[in-house]
């Protein structure tokens, strides 16, 4: 008879997700399932509202990642109104991204799974946190606070806030990057990048002891998917959806975005809030895809900055085709960064960035609009529907994080796999499950709400639903 | 003196209200240095624990895992903030309220925008029931202090946090009570 461990916050009110691990008949990890337990209903209250607020209301998805849903929607919206943006205003639309890159995944690196990382899976989970990485590597954490906060500038610097600024709208931009913004951005640019590179070595030197790791973390064939350019290279703003295979393979290319039903469907579970999406023509659940910096890295056929190709073709060297050990996100998400800067430099010559030219007005000329953007986390869809005055009548929403949904059900069962064998939970499996979930820096405040407080209590219930072991860390 | 025991937790919001809160750059550095964060999503810690000296609360209270946290963390919370325009007006997690119950709002998103299996999550023990009406956190528990805005901005936070440290009632004028 088949068997079930539950990873349970203590009284189910600490966090807002949960794992439950199923076993076959034989004791061993059948499948596993990740719980996602918030949910907010966007895709209901915007409907009537119009379209106009979109934007200011969907960065409140999320409070990490609210870039992506500011563009995403103002890219609806610029579909819905027909029209062609200034070119001043997608270059000053793509520089805040850029910043939001940077600042997302210094986050995600630094302040979350680096005291993993360097503190040790295994060290006191009272320290093991920003402020434990701190006391214990200041200047290796300053350095990455001043990095976030270098991404998190460079958006206030354009849009009058680092959170939440009311900037990108339908149309364009509502304002340019000033000349004390372009001297500050350039004068700190020095800095960051030696901040990236340092990171970069530091994390190849900290590969050799994670060779377990890459193995069991997420490590398994599955579909890529991100947005490329009409050459092929890394996107993040604009272009059109490339999907690969674990060999390496175009398997589709050249979507363009408002196509994205043909290839993406959307199932639910009874037991998590977060919608499962797979590739359509591969069906559920085989169609299973990752997005995010690992994916961005295996479809594009370059990054587009000398420093950051560099470091791809090294990238490279690590799978057959495409890397397919999700531990790797960490790698894929620092030669991001270091792309992110090439690029934000290279945006500092150009004059066009203080051009007044950034809003382009008109009316509602089509009922309907798809706006895409890459999210720090993967592919952002928003989709809306509206009447002849403007008033939303529809809108789906396909974030990041639930794209990599199976994935994540996958790697937990992967890492469990290797940790539990018969009725007994073994030392270390909640750090490590934690820990795999973490690699791809899941941003559940996007897809429902946020969750950062992970699993406490593992229990490993036999058949007749008696607790057979029980694991818990305070 | 013990230092201080701070707090962060978060209920229905974005997270946006933490992440200003990171933004509060290199002070965090001195912030290490002069309280002892106890509890937060960005640590492991999992359980509330007793006697915290100051909890900051992002989000506005949306479901029974919620309401039953928030109660738990006033039992064990000596001044307790309402961290940003969810936690203090219900803001835009409260928008839910104005257009339909709960029913409509999972039905929509989970029946009609689903290729497969379309259903509204429900296993028991698994995912919490929402709440019908979203509330704002002085709705569910009484709250100490309001700190206003969408997010609050770093420097309004660290304003609130050194009038905590100095042992003196947090008082906001003019500019920091501003909404959105
Ligand atoms: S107040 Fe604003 S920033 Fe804070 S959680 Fe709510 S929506 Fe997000």
């Amino acid at each position: 008879m088949a068997q079930k461990i539950v990873i349970d916050p203590v009284t189910r009110i600490e966090g807002h997700a949960k794992i439950s691990i199923h076993l076959d008949d034989a004791g061993n990890v059948a499948e596993a399932r990740f719980h996602v337990t918030e949910f907010r209903g966007f895709e209901r209250f915007c409907e009537g509202r119009p379209f106009w607020e979109m934007a200011g209301i969907t960065a409140r998805v999320c409070g990490i990642c609210p870039v992506s849903h500011l563009l995403a929607s103002a890219k609806a919206g610029d579909r819905i109104l027909a029209i062609n943006i200034p070119p001043a205003a997608e270059k000053l639309r793509r520089l805040m991204n850029l910043g939001q890159i940077v600042q997302s995944h210094a986050l995600s690196f630094f302040h979350l799974s680096a005291p993993d990382l360097l503190l040790g899976m295994d060290s006191s989970p009272a320290t093991r946190n920003v402020f434990g990485l701190i006391a214990a590597e200041p200047a290796f954490a300053r350095s990455g606070i001043r990095l976030r906060q270098f991404g998190q500038e460079i958006i206030e610097l354009l849009g009058g806030a680092k959170i939440h600024p009311a900037w990108s709208v339908p149309g364009g931009v509502r304002s340019s990057l000033t000349e004390p913004a372009r001297q500050r951005i350039r004068q700190w640019l020095p800095e960051a990048r030696a901040t990236a590179i340092d990171a970069l070595s530091r994390f190849k030197k900290l590969l050799r002891n994670h060779k377990a790791e890459t193995q069991i973390f997420g490590n398994f064939p599955t579909l890529f998917m991100g947005l490329v350019g009409p050459d092929g290279t890394w996107e993040h703003y604009d272009g059109n959806l490339r999907f690969v295979d674990s060999g390496g393979n175009i398997i589709a290319d050249q979507v363009a975005p408002s196509r994205y039903r043909e290839f993406i469907g959307e199932a639910v579970e009874p037991w998590t809030y977060l919608k499962s999406p797979y590739y359509r023509p591969l069906g559920y659940p085989e169609g299973i895809y990752r997005v995010g910096p690992l994916a961005r890295l295996n479809v594009c056929t370059s990054l587009g900055t000398p420093l950051a190709d560099l470091e791809l073709s090294h990238f490279r060297e690590l799978g057959n085709g495409a890397v397919t050990s999700s531990f790797y996100y960490h790698y894929a998400r620092l030669i991001e960064i270091l792309t992110a800067l090439e690029r934000i430099e290279m945006f500092m010559d150009d004059p066009e960035l203080s051009s007044d030219r950034l809003r382009a007005d008109a009316g509602i000329n089509s009922l309907e609009g798809v706006g895409v953007s890459e999210a720090p986390r993967g592919t952002l869809f928003h989709h809306y529907q509206v009447d002849a005055n403007g008033l939303i009548q529809k809108v789906n929403l396909i974030i990041a994080t639930g794209q990599n949904n199976l994935a994540m059900n996958r790697t937990v069962a992967q890492i469990a796999r290797h940790y539990v064998h018969g009725p007994k939970i073994q030392e270390g499996m909640l750090n490590r499950i934690e820990a795999g979930i973490r690699a791809f820096d899941p941003c559940l405040s996007c897809s429902t709400h946020a969750a950062g407080q992970w699993p406490l209590q593992v229990q490993l219930l036999g058949p007749d639903g008696s607790l057979l072991d029980e694991a818990v860390r305070a | 003196m013990d230092r201080l025991k701070i707090a962060t937790l978060w209920l229905g919001g974005c997270s946006g209200c933490h992440m200003s809160f990171l933004d509060l750059d290199e002070w965090l550095i001195d912030l290490a240095g002069k309280v002892e964060l106890v509890y937060s999503p960005i640590m492991d810690i999992k359980v509330y624990p007793e006697q915290v000296d100051v909890a900051l609360v992002e989000g506005a209270v949306a479901n029974e895992e919620n309401l039953e946290l928030i109660h738990r963390v006033r039992r064990r919370t000596r001044i307790l903030v309402a961290f940003g325009d969810c936690a203090v007006t219900g803001n835009v997690t409260a928008l839910r309220n104005s257009v339909s119950n709960v029913e409509g709002v999972l039905h929509r998103a989970y029946l009609e925008a689903a290729d497969l299996q379309a259903q509204v999550p429900s296993e028991p023990g698994i995912v919490p029931a929402l709440l019908e009406r979203v509330v704002p956190v002085h709705e569910a528990v009484p709250v100490d202090y309001f700190l206003p805005g969408c997010p609050p901005p770093a420097a309004r936070i660290r304003s609130l946090l050194e009038q905590v440290l100095a042992g003196t009632p947090p008082a906001l004028a003019g500019q920091d009570l501003k909404f959105g």
